[in-house]
């Protein structure tokens, strides 16, 4: 199992939070809240270990050009494929967006 | 309309995850969850074994209205360690179920439905998941005396180990065709017993002695309905409104006692064998 | 005919206990009797093996079938005798118990339905001011024990290695969480909900008391004043207790979690509108 953690430049804060994915085989779950303002944390927790770089890649692809809101990340990956991690992610920005939960 | 269309229109219960199939079951709008995954209720145990852990620990505890009564839902997501259940997790549906029960002694009519997607306690959390399953058996005996609780198993993990036992004692009990409610697996039958006792790759046997359908066919579930939302919310909703039974299924030890040794024992049952032993002399 | 590979510690105890106490039933693998315990009758319950059970599967004193019907019967019928008694009789459930059946019939005929009897009628008994103890004096293994002991008042324990609690036996738990079995009690070593001593789960904080007994397998005069002076203490405890359900497990510093979930739960339970 391993860690890893990463901050991003962004926009204003996420306005609400939301949680997608669940951590099955081949699945991931992301927790998405409210950041501090200009800045975007993720934690990942993945039970397959090594892939460092490949993270670091999607999630710059994903984060790195700074025009999503704020948000504080949390990953807990089961061994998900790049597609379904991006997707997931995105999922979570949606329906934060979408009004989410109420924090 | 045609198969094909039905199969389309169908809002397959079993594709939700468990925070979805509790939403699907309450009012619209009505939908609150508890001790939810921003709480991070991360399991220590699991942790403390280099394992990924899911921030609610695989269950959803959500309040709600259904059909306008207060409803608590106590989701299992199958999907996070086969449903397991660990001490945060039988904590979050055993807690619930007390605070409904306290509800009911407060005046306040709270039932509980629960959706049972395990295969029992979570080996890596071993006594700590056994003592919160009795836990949860405790509460359900205790809240089911004012109001039914109502166990769901919709699969495809189905409901074994120690929470068959707790499916056993709800007030009504719904299953699908596809999900399989027994007390221990397939593979632990096969590996304790021997093939010739139960084979686990014999998934005819498996779904023909515990499936859904046999098992309401059997009287021991009250409902199997199609995998589809709507018309497990309804099944659901119509048994509230039957209210608690007279009698619980885990009351009638004598019917079954009886019923017992009528059973031809020098032979492995057939699935009829087991409906004709239970359901004869019934209306 | 296979010898039993079990030797029975609870119809043991259950006869040294009770004095001997005649079975109210015709039963043979669960035995119910009457006998005193702080000179008030009380009914004593015990499974023990039956090599001539009608379930093959059911034949070394495992909850079976049978079983978990006549534990639901005889604590059910309890209930209905003091049904209009102002003092409710202790029921004191001798725990030994390998684990449940494993077996066609017993899936095909809903094992699970008739332990969720047997669970299901202590817990009634409990709510309804019966006194209940489970005395482990054995094995207290998963299903079986959920049935035949877990929704007791208090759990007492003797402190022995053929004393244990757990939801699986090392071999099979081996080899579902994919490991051996040295490695499954390295990990118990650091994580005391896996353990299977009775010292590793006296550690959660679900027992009342763990008894140090001088001969497990013969006990002495001392050991039998030890044991029924436990059950005594057990017995007034509940009785100065105001509440009938199982809150007094979750005082153990390993069960934090358990705590802070309810907390949690009962905070938000209102809606802060």
């Amino acid at each position: 199992m391993e860690k890893l953690e990463y901050t991003f430049a962004a926009g204003q804060p996420a306005p609400g939070r939301a949680v997608t994915g669940v951590v099955a085989s081949g699945d991931l779950e992301v927790l998405l809240e409210p950041g501090q303002a200009g800045s975007t944390t993720v934690a990942v927790q993945t039970s397959v270990d090594g892939y460092g770089a490949n993270w670091t890649a999607l999630l710059e692809r994903v984060l790195g050009p700074g025009t999503l809101p704020a948000a504080r990340i949390e990953i807990n990956d089961n061994g998900a494929t790049p597609g379904v991690v991006r997707m997931r992610i995105e999922q979570a920005f949606e329906e934060q967006a979408n009004g989410g939960q109420r924090p | 309309m045609t198969d094909i269309d039905k199969l389309l229109q169908r809002d397959s219960f079993i594709e939700r995850n468990a925070r979805s199939r509790a939403q699907a079951l309450l009012d619209p709008g009505t939908f609150r969850e508890l001790a939810g995954p921003f709480e991070r209720l991360y399991s220590p145990w699991l942790a403390m074994q280099q394992l990924v852990t899911q921030a609610d620990d695989g269950v959803v505890v959500a309040k709600g209205l259904l059909e306008g009564a207060p409803t608590v839902v106590l989701a299992i997501e199958g999907g996070f360690q086969g449903g397991s259940m660990g001490e945060i997790g039988t904590a979050k549906i055993a807690g619930a179920l007390e605070l409904a029960a306290r509800d009911n002694r407060r005046g306040i009519p709270t039932q509980a439905v629960i959706l049972f997607e395990t295969g029992g306690v979570r080996l890596q959390e071993a006594n700590l998941g056994l003592a919160g399953i009795a836990e949860i058996q405790s509460a359900i005996v205790d809240l089911r005396r004012y109001r039914p609780v109502i166990g769901v198993s919709a699969g495809t993990v189905g409901c074994y180990g120690g929470m068959s036992i707790a499916a056993g004692l709800c007030s009504w009990l719904v299953l699908t065709r596809e999900a399989r409610l027994g007390l221990n697996g397939p593979q632990v039958i096969e590996q304790e017993a021997g093939v010739a006792e139960f084979d686990a790759r014999n998934r005819a046997l498996i779904w023909g002695l515990t499936g859904g359908a046999q098992r309401a066919a059997s009287g021991l579930a009250d409902a199997c309905v199609d995998d589809d939302s709507a018309a497990i919310r309804a099944t659901v909703a119509g048994l509230f409104a039957r209210g608690v039974p007279a009698q619980h299924r885990s009351e009638r030890a004598a019917d079954y006692l009886a019923a017992l040794a009528q059973a031809d024992t020098a032979v492995q049952p057939a699935a009829a064998d087991v409906r004709t032993v239970y359901m004869k002399g019934e209306a | 005919m296979m010898a039993s590979t079990h030797t029975s510690r609870g119809a043991m105890w259950l006869r040294l206990l009770t004095g001997g106490a005649p079975a109210l039933h015709d039963w043979p693998s669960v035995r119910v009797c009457d006998a005193p315990l702080n000179g008030q009758t009380a009914r004593w319950i015990a499974v023990v093996p039956d090599p001539d059970n009608r379930f093959p599967r059911a034949r070394n004193g495992e909850v079976g079938l049978v079983e978990g019907w006549q534990l639901a019967q005889a604590v059910q019928e309890t209930i209905a005798q003091d049904r209009d008694a102002p003092v409710k009789r202790p029921i004191v459930a001798v725990i030994d118990v390998p684990s449940q059946a494993y077996g066609r019939r017993e899936e095909a005929f809903g094992i699970h339905q008739a332990l969720a009897g047997a669970a299901g009628a202590y817990a009634q008994a409990r709510l309804a001011g019966h006194p209940v103890i489970g005395l482990i004096v054995g094995l207290a293994m998963s299903g079986a024990f959920l049935a035949h002991g877990y929704q007791a008042n208090r759990l007492i324990a003797l402190d022995d290695p053929g004393v244990m609690v757990h939801a699986m036996g090392k071999a099979s738990a081996a080899r579902v969480t994919l490991r051996t079995v040295e490695a499954l009690e390295k990990l118990a070593e650091k994580v005391p909900p896996m353990a299977y001593d009775i010292r590793n789960f006296a550690s959660l904080g679900i027992l009342s008391q763990v008894l140090q007994l001088t001969n497990l397998a013969l006990p002495d005069e001392q050991d039998l004043a030890l044991v029924h002076g436990a059950l005594e203490t057990a017995l007034q405890d509940i009785l100065e207790d105001r509440e009938r359900n199982l809150t007094g497990r979750l005082q153990g510093q390993h069960r934090a979690a358990s705590r802070r979930v309810r907390q949690l739960l009962e905070t938000q339970w209102e809606a802060a509108d």
